[in-house]
């Protein structure tokens, strides 16, 4: 899988390895979700955009909380 | 909610009334949509609506004599709307025929005796109401008084035409009848209720109840004489005040009375709207430029087309919406009060599973009660969102991201970095108690402390001071148990410093006070500075003009609000007078927690109130702006409206003012760090007045310097991340190494989840400090990676 354009030149900073699609869990409000997002295989960090977190997350969280 | 609680609400609120010319109607036409159709020029439309509620329109639409035009609203402006002659326009072009929906058959017959327009009513109505009707006539022809008007306004063949119909119904009409009293008793044993015309039975010798005129007694409400299932109405005629109208709802009463007195059910009951009534809906004139009625070119004629359409226009489609008018928050939602009430009951009452849609909408209100003021009603939405609110939090549905920022920064000021009380340094007593607010020292801490400094020296028996939140944020947020929690301290530290009279310069706290602590007694700064006088340094604004931008909350309190105006003149200030000032204040997004439910639409509200940005056409609200500087006395409402770049001062930059010809109304935002810093700066300065070492509180991770630029700063600020939760980040991600790099700009980029938040910084670190590129954040945890 092609990393998205706005992760592209991030690399893990604590193995420098490069970052690839992964499968990240999330949970809010007793719910549970599994994103594809790029992350480090051998660190665990993820990388969650700007524009994730402030766009379709945001809209997550606020349809979840009126559940 | 419960459901006598939900319509109690609803039945404040008046929009869904019907408008005066509805009302005045005796059988109640929609002339308000009608007129509106005609507006558009489509008389088919216009026809369905009078052919809704009006027996034979072709005829009624000819020859009404329009009391509806008494009440029109125009007419206060300068002329009623001509609904008379528009509705004539209409008949006489529109070619669609009237649907009549019969209702099932019934077994009972009813006589109707006399076919003049109340008769031919009653007939009609009974025949779509399924009872089987014959019309006893006396001439050789229905119609009675109808086939007396001109032919050019009521030709006979559209009488015949319209009449028609009762044939398709299979009424049974017979003409030539002998009306007398035998053959009123055969028909009275025959038929199972009677409807009498009394225009068309003079001198019949009826043996029924007369008046002194010798006309049928009827009850006015029923139409009832005083023989069991015989009704009787119309005869305006007879009076020699022929009115087509009352002949029509006489005839409908009567109708209604006898499928009643069939079904043996109430008479009355629900009646009371019967024939014309006085509405409840209430319409604003103010600001409607008059429009001359429209005068048909050929008087005889009445309206072309042309005609029809200008005078329809004039028709101002009465409503109230007095409260959306004024309150962005009300519009954005595109409905009233009545709806919203309802929608807040249905988001209270949803069944597992299904989604609360309201939330927000419920959360987004400030409370400020404008609408209450300006609701003919007194309908007051802070009041019902407060109140689910509560509701919220008790069925624990409240989502948490609508006001933890709000109660956490509300803990930060009851915590030990700002909350403190104690007496005047140097004494044992107070018979003053300062409470400056933790706003006002969040957005002023040099002003307070001058103030404070002079309430010392003017007042006598010792002044204390106390530092502290009031409790606002956890009311707004419906969170009474917190609330209360908050208003118990305060209680107690202030009788423990022996309940002295409380000085505040927020309006806010002056007014949960007064609400809430009995015994208080409380007063605002402004009220007390007119007594002591004002300090010599206080700034001279001779020949400058501010606009007085009163907070929300003082709605109700013109003791302030006039004190802020007198200290304004005393200063040299000249006042103009927002239209919405006074008891008319809107709020600045702040109040009710708008800003932290809903930061869109506070922004929205602040943009609108700070720019003279004219009003969106086809909408309600159109906010009230002045291109003067405005003055503040609420440390929000001037946070507010410099955020958004109003130049705004707050009263007391004026009073004490920090640096001598300055300008505080260019002062400009600051952020919500910033004021945490400032109240924490207000405590420690009064511990070195107490002869404390007035050693600084070290905030944590105070070690980590961060430089960003202004746009940065601002762009943080309003996601509502703090420079402490960015130093978190960066100090969790520089000691674990856990952090991305852009190998392209060297940029760093880390997260960490803070409480119920994760946070985001992008940094690069510089010497001994980060620069700060940008920051985000989110609510959803982070798990990890699905290995």
């Amino acid at each position: 899988m092609n990393l998205p354009g706005e992760a592209q030149g991030w690399i893990c900073a604590a193995c420098g390895g490069e970052l690839e699609m992964m499968k990240v869990g999330f949970t809010y409000m007793k719910g549970n979700f599994e994103v594809d997002l790029p992350a480090c295989r051998n660190c665990g960090l993820v990388l969650v955009s700007e524009e994730l977190a402030t766009g379709k997350m945001a809209d997550a969280e606020r349809i979840l909380e009126d559940k | 909610m419960k459901q006598d609680n939900l319509r109690e609400w609803e039945q404040k609120c008046i929009q869904e009334e019907p408008p005066e010319c509805t009302a005045a109607c005796p059988i109640h036409i929609d002339a308000r949509l009608f007129v509106k159709e005609m507006g558009r020029g489509d008389h088919e439309a216009a026809f369905k609506v009078l052919a809704k509620t009006m027996p034979f329109p072709g005829i009624l639409g000819r020859i009404c004599d329009h009391p509806c035009e008494l009440k029109c609203k125009r007419g206060e402006v300068e002329a009623p709307i001509a609904i008379g002659l528009l509705e004539r326009n209409c008949v006489e072009r529109a070619t669609g025929k009237v649907r009549v929906q019969l209702l099932p058959r019934r077994g009972q017959t009813i006589a109707i005796l006399g076919g003049g327009l109340a008769g031919l009513t009653a007939a009609w109505d009974l025949l779509r109401k399924g009872f089987g009707v014959t019309i006893f006539e006396r001439s050789h022809e229905l119609g009675g008084s109808l086939r007396e008007f001109p032919g050019n306004t009521l030709p006979q063949e559209i009488i015949d035409e319209e009449l028609a119909v009762l044939d398709t119904l299979k009424a049974d009409c017979r003409l030539g009848q002998a009306l007398d009293a035998t053959v009123f008793e055969d028909i009275c044993r025959e038929f199972d209720a009677v409807f009498i015309d009394r225009e068309a039975v003079a001198g019949c010798n009826l043996p029924l109840k007369l008046d002194d005129a010798g006309e049928i007694t009827i009850d006015a409400a029923s139409g009832a004489t005083d023989r069991e299932g015989v009704y009787a109405g119309g005869g305006t005629r007879c009076i020699g005040a022929y009115s087509p109208i009352n002949e029509t709802i006489q005839g409908r009463k009567g109708s209604l009375s006898i499928e009643r007195f069939i079904q043996k059910a109430n008479m009355g009951a629900g009646r009371e709207n019967d024939g014309p009534f006085q509405t409840r809906l209430f319409t604003s004139i103010a600001g409607i430029d008059p429009i001359p009625r429209v005068q048909p070119k050929d008087a005889e004629a009445g309206f072309s087309n042309e005609e029809a359409l200008a005078e329809a226009g004039r028709c101002i489609q009465c409503e109230c919406m007095e409260c959306v008018k004024v309150c962005l928050y009300l519009e954005r939602y595109q409905a009233y009060p009545k709806k919203y009430a309802r929608q807040i009951f249905n988001n209270e009452q949803v069944i597992y599973g299904a989604a609360h849609t309201k939330n927000q909408f419920v959360n987004s209100c400030s409370t400020c009660g404008l609408c209450e003021t300006v609701c003919p009603n007194a309908f007051n939405m802070g009041d019902l969102c407060l109140q689910a609110r509560r509701a919220m939090n008790e069925q624990k549905f409240m989502p948490l991201s609508f006001h933890e920022f709000a109660l956490t920064d509300m803990a930060h000021s009851n915590g030990e970095q700002f909350a403190f009380s104690h007496h005047q340094p140097g004494t044992e007593g107070s018979a003053w108690l300062y409470f400056p607010s933790c706003q006002l020292c969040a957005t002023s801490p040099g002003e307070v402390i001058s103030s404070y400094r002079f309430l010392q020296e003017r007042l006598t028996g010792g002044v204390g001071v106390m530092l502290g939140c009031c409790g606002a944020p956890a009311y707004w947020a419906g969170r009474d148990d917190l609330f209360r929690e908050t208003m118990d301290a305060l209680r107690t530290q202030w009788e423990q410093l022996g309940s002295p009279r409380v000085i505040t310069a927020c309006s806010t706290c002056l007014s949960l006070f007064r609400e809430q602590i009995p015994g208080m007694e409380a007063v605002s700064l402004w009220r007390v500075l007119e007594e002591t006088g004002l300090p010599v340094d206080a700034c001279a604004a001779t020949g400058t003009t501010v606009a007085v931008a009163d907070p929300c909350i003082t709605r109700h309190d013109p003791e302030t609000q006039g004190s802020v105006r007198r200290i304004a003149g005393a200063i040299g200030m000249t006042i103009e007078e927002l239209p919405l000032s006074g008891d008319k204040p809107e709020c600045c997004g702040y109040g009710g927690l708008m800003y932290n439910a809903n930061p869109k639409l506070a922004k929205d509200v602040i943009d609108r109130r700070a720019s003279t940005k004219t009003a969106d056409p086809g909408k309600y609200y159109h906010t009230t702006v002045s291109g003067h500087d405005y003055l503040a006395y609420c440390a929000m409402c001037r946070d507010k409206l410099a955020g958004a770049g109003k130049r705004v001062s707050h009263l007391i930059e004026l009073i004490f003012p920090t640096v001598a010809g300055g300008d505080p109304a260019a002062r400009g935002w600051i952020s919500w760090s910033q004021r945490r810093t400032n109240r924490a700066r207000v405590k420690q300065e009064l511990l070195r007045e107490l002869g404390g070492k007035g050693e600084d509180i070290v905030e944590p991770y105070a070690n980590i310097l961060l430089e960003m630029t202004p746009e940065v700063s601002r762009r943080i600020d309003e996601r509502r991340i703090l420079e402490g939760d960015v130093r978190t980040v960066i100090d969790h991600a520089e000691r674990s190494g856990q952090r991305l790099r852009n190998s392209a700009s060297g940029q760093y980029r880390a997260c960490l989840q803070s409480g119920n938040v994760t946070f985001w910084v992008d940094y690069t670190p510089a010497d001994n400090r980060f620069q700060v590129h940008n920051a985000y954040c989110h609510r959803m945890k982070i798990v990890g990676v699905k290995k």
